[in-house]
């Protein structure tokens, strides 16, 4: 089961990573659109084409390669913000439950806060700001707004599991025998008690994944997500979510198929992660 | 000749109060565990002293407070002449350290479970500069220089050089132990304190550590404190030997003066409790009550509730640990010579 | 000489895993008379705990009984159904397990906890199960136990809920008790009270214990006979004067050595090399061969059965020999 998730898993991330070369053609080239090749049904249905294996949309876009691409920005996006929200989390986890005392409530109820706000809306709120502060460079800056206010919203998961495992990991004896020795507080949290406190963070962190990936897609399918010239699979949904009723389900079913398999597949990467990373079971 | 170890009036306080706001909602007032209380001894170069007692005592604390893992409340602790406290000797606080190290109780949570045995017994080796890491041609010739003192190291304690490339969880409960031991040897330390380092272990296992460690003290002229709660092993490693209880010290004497003649009465208990593997049939008095809540302490002698010599005093003014007959006892009993 | 009350017979226990079958009791074979005190002692792994697990009916999946037999009072309950299993838990076998802070459940009042084990196995109205509660709790020697049997379990010391545990495992009358390291979570002035507690009770009850420790200090002063285990098997049983004190195998005689003495000063403990090996890796013929300081070819072929030395019974080549010899 998990060798079936991880090939496809890495089939997904292959193709979107290396889109432009895998696609078999560039759905955002405008110079090869043919507008009458719009709204082809997919490959195996009649009218369909071999050239368009899953069919095209309104404007005559491949959505095979339309789907690698959008993707390819679903993916990068998704990582980005969980790294950075990971970074954040875990560092305040640690400090705080390390230190402990004033520091660590004061964490403590800064993460309180940010969880009574659900995450879209930290997101909008973060979007409109930088759009009544950016109005000009909007474009160029919407990807690292997005990426921000999706971080936002995650890292208070990571702060919270790492503070517990680190409270446990502190009072531990290799912690004691540490201090004993001599070894800076910086030094023992970075290096003892970080990799024992790794383990859950990974499995969040790809849970995290396919959840950023998802906020971002209904971001995007809410039109406050990433610009509409590099188009990401929640974009990609949304456009095609007005053919629906027209009878051109494809052009908004493929990317939503795509999106469910890349999420479960993140999932899965994660588990085998986990297990791989622990000297236990090596 | 100084001592190397000299603890005088040696004190911690833990503030155990409920968060300041159940105290203010529910009228609490603070609450303090006077985990030790005023505790003085001395270890000579090369010997052992075992501190005894059971769960609550304190041992386990003044263990802690003699490497610095506790800020002492009140009184000080001096090693080789030297005070121990940061506060008034920063400069030599971390040589000091170099000279004194620990070994815990738990083999399983004593060993960082992600890290490979060659970077936890080399740990203090790079922390204190002991092995020339630097020196050229760069990375290679220090990093061997470290396996093979970390080699040298494992087999002082029994275990092979090749181990350095394995991970805790591959080794027993007896060989972590000796990995946590040949870890407080890198730095070369002359005292070396024990902290249950053989309760969690099998009694064959606790066989082999413990002759390891008696060999080294022997080889290496090395000075134990060892914390314990079974006195058959305090017997067979200590040449000095503090009770404890509640925190305080209630006596402290030579091995063969606290086993062959007992004067505490808690002392006495004690022994009389130990479950006697060559059935002696020796007499026993039979052992009443339980060790009273620290947060709410006995007045006077803590002993006191449980004490079938107890008299009116004994309820209102706390002994002190005073020299007789040759030994240190606190007990307002045996001073009056009722016992 | 009465016919024994606990029988097992050629016991096996064995844990079906991933990488092959371990079998982590083979051919465990002993006899509890009615109302004695039976020691079974062994290290970590030896297998004393799985014993006391398997008698008592409760061995964890995906553990389970592969062969040999277990009888109470000459009736087979190794075999029974869950049902009939756990009327019998209680009713005549009780147990006292390590850790007195899980044993009670922290819910409930320890009244409420007696009365329902009592009232389950015993036909009394409530009102004389109360009663019977009450008296317990003073023969183990809970002060005030009037008013005490109204409290929960977190109000007690860990002393005194040992001492529920057993008044909780009595409660029922059972002519069998199986105490698993009673203990071994207490300091030593309590151990020492709950000894001889135990012993006490257990006499006047008329009840038989099987005691499982690793602590051989408790075992001299409790027990009757005892059982030691090494890797699964039985490597010698006796009456407890005997083999702490003239032993005859040498996973025994080891054993004792490397405890250390209350009476007497020695430079060295002896020290067994080595250490008990893993499930999945114990040596052919006798387990104990590798560590033995006087193996014979013999013992790495084959496995010996416990044979007759004196007063105890020991699975060791040499007693076979000296005896042959003699």
């Amino acid at each position: 089961m998990a060798i079936v998730a991880a090939v496809i898993a890495a089939l997904c991330i292959f193709c979107s990573v290396f889109a432009p070369w895998v696609s078999p053609h560039n759905p955002f080239d405008l110079a090869t659109l043919n507008l009458s090749d719009a709204r082809l049904p997919p490959a195996w249905l009649e009218g369909g084409s071999r050239t368009y294996l899953l069919g095209t949309d309104d404007q005559g876009r491949d959505i095979l390669s339309a789907l690698f691409y959008g993707a390819r920005i679903s993916l990068f996006v998704g990582l980005a913000s969980v790294l950075v929200s990971m970074t954040v989390g875990v560092g305040l986890g640690l400090l705080s439950g390390f230190v402990g005392g004033k520091t660590d409530a004061f964490i403590m109820r800064v993460c309180d806060v940010m969880l009574s706000f659900p995450s879209i809306l930290i997101a909008l709120l973060i979007d409109g700001v930088a759009r009544a502060m950016f109005p000009n460079a909007h474009d160029e800056l919407a990807f690292g707004v997005l990426i921000v206010a999706i971080s936002l919203g995650g890292w208070v998961q990571y702060a919270r599991t790492v503070r517990g495992s680190t409270l446990v990991e502190r009072n531990k004896e290799y912690v004691q025998a540490a201090r004993v020795i001599g070894v800076s507080p910086y030094r023992i949290m970075v290096k003892h008690v970080l990799p024992n406190v790794m383990g859950p963070v990974l499995v969040l962190a790809t849970i995290q994944v396919a959840a950023a990936i998802l906020t971002e897609a209904t971001l995007s399918f809410l039109g406050v997500g990433v610009p509409p010239t590099s188009p990401s699979l929640g974009t990609l949904i949304r456009v095609g979510n007005d053919f629906l009723f027209s009878g051109e389900w494809w052009i908004t079913i493929f990317p939503g198929a795509m999106l469910v398999l890349i999420a479960l597949s993140v999932n899965l990467l994660g588990d085998w992660l986990r297990d791989a990373l622990n000297p236990r079971l090596r | 000749m100084t001592p190397l170890v000299q603890v005088r009036d040696l004190s911690k306080t833990f503030d155990v109060s409920a968060p300041w706001l159940n105290r203010v909602v529910e009228r609490k007032p603070r609450q303090f565990v006077h985990a030790v209380d005023g505790v003085s001894f001395s270890i000579e170069r090369g010997k052992t002293l075992a501190l005894v007692g059971e769960s609550g005592c304190g041992k386990s604390t003044v263990a802690r407070l003699l490497v610095g893992l506790y800020q002492p409340t009140r009184g000080d602790v001096q090693f080789d002449g030297q005070p121990t406290d940061a506060a008034q000797n920063a400069a030599g606080v971390r040589t000091l350290r170099r000279r004194m190290q620990m070994i815990f109780q738990d083999p399983y949570a004593s060993l960082n479970p992600r890290w490979k045995v060659l970077d936890i017994v080399g740990e203090p080796l790079r922390e204190h500069g002991l092995v020339n890491m630097s020196s050229a041609p760069a990375g290679a010739r220090g990093a061997d220089a470290l396996k093979a003192k970390v080699g040298e190291l494992l087999l002082s304690v029994g275990l092979a050089a090749a181990d350095v490339e394995k991970f805790p969880h591959q080794f027993s409960g007896g060989q972590r132990q000796r990995i946590s031991i040949a870890r407080a040897l890198a730095t070369q330390p002359e005292f070396l304190v024990c902290d249950e380092p053989t309760s969690a272990l099998d009694v064959s296992v606790q066989a082999q550590v413990l002759n390891i460690m008696k060999d080294l003290q022997r080889s290496r002229g090395l000075t134990y404190l060892f914390i314990s709660h079974n006195l058959a092993v305090v017997r067979h490693v200590a040449d000095q030997v503090g009770v404890m209880y509640l925190g305080r010290l209630v006596e402290l004497s030579d091995k063969a003066e606290l086993f062959g003649h007992p004067r505490h009465p808690y002392t006495r208990m004690l022994l009389d409790a130990i479950p006697d593997i060559h059935m002696s049939g020796r007499s026993r008095t039979p052992v009443q009550g339980e060790v009273p809540n620290p947060l709410n302490p006995p007045t006077g002698c803590a002993f006191h509730p449980r004490c079938p010599h107890a008299n009116a005093r004994c309820s209102q003014e706390r002994p002190v640990l005073t020299v007789f007959q040759g030994v240190q006892v606190a007990c307002h009993a045996v001073q009056e010579g009722r016992i | 000489m009465a016919a024994p009350l606990l029988e097992v017979k050629n016991l096996r226990v064995e844990f079906p895993t991933r990488h092959g079958t371990l079998l982590a009791l083979d051919d465990i074979s002993f006899d509890i008379a009615p109302g004695e005190i039976l020691g079974v002692v062994g290290e970590s792994g030896a297998g004393k705990s799985l014993t006391g697990a398997a008698i008592i009916g409760l061995l964890e999946p995906p553990g389970r009984i592969a062969g040999g037999e277990i009888r109470l009072a000459g009736q087979r309950i190794d075999n029974l159904p869950y049902e009939q299993m756990r009327k019998i838990r209680g009713r005549q076998i009780g147990a006292i397990f390590q850790d007195p802070l899980t044993s009670l459940n922290p819910l409930y009042t320890i009244g409420r906890q007696l009365t329902e084990t009592i009232l389950t196995h015993l036909p009394v109205s409530a009102e004389e199960a109360r009663q019977r509660a009450v008296r317990l709790l003073q023969e183990t020697g809970i002060p005030a136990a009037e008013q005490r049997i109204e409290q929960y379990p977190h109000q007690f010391s860990g002393g005194m809920r040992q001492r529920v545990v057993i008044a909780l495992a009595l409660a029922a009358e059972p002519k069998l008790l199986v105490a698993d390291e009673p203990t071994t979570a207490l300091d030593v002035s309590i151990q020492a009270q709950i000894i001889s507690l135990l012993k006490r009770l257990c006499k006047e009850h008329g009840a038989a214990v099987m005691l499982v420790t690793h602590d051989m200090g408790v075992i001299a002063e409790t027990c009757d006979r005892v059982a030691v285990l090494y890797a699964g098997r039985v490597a010698e049983i006796g009456p407890v004067g005997d083999v702490i004190h003239r032993p005859s195998h040498p996973y025994t005689t080891g054993l004792m050595g490397s405890i250390p003495a209350m009476d007497e000063d020695r430079e060295r403990l002896l020290q067994i090399d080595g250490s008990m090996p893993r499930l999945n890796a114990i040596p052919k013929g006798c387990a104990f061969n590798p560590r033995c300081p006087q193996v014979m070819p013999r013992c790495r072929e084959e496995r010996p059965e416990l044979f007759n030395a004196g007063p105890t019974r020991a699975a060791c080549w040499l007693v076979n020999e000296s005896k042959v010899n003699a």
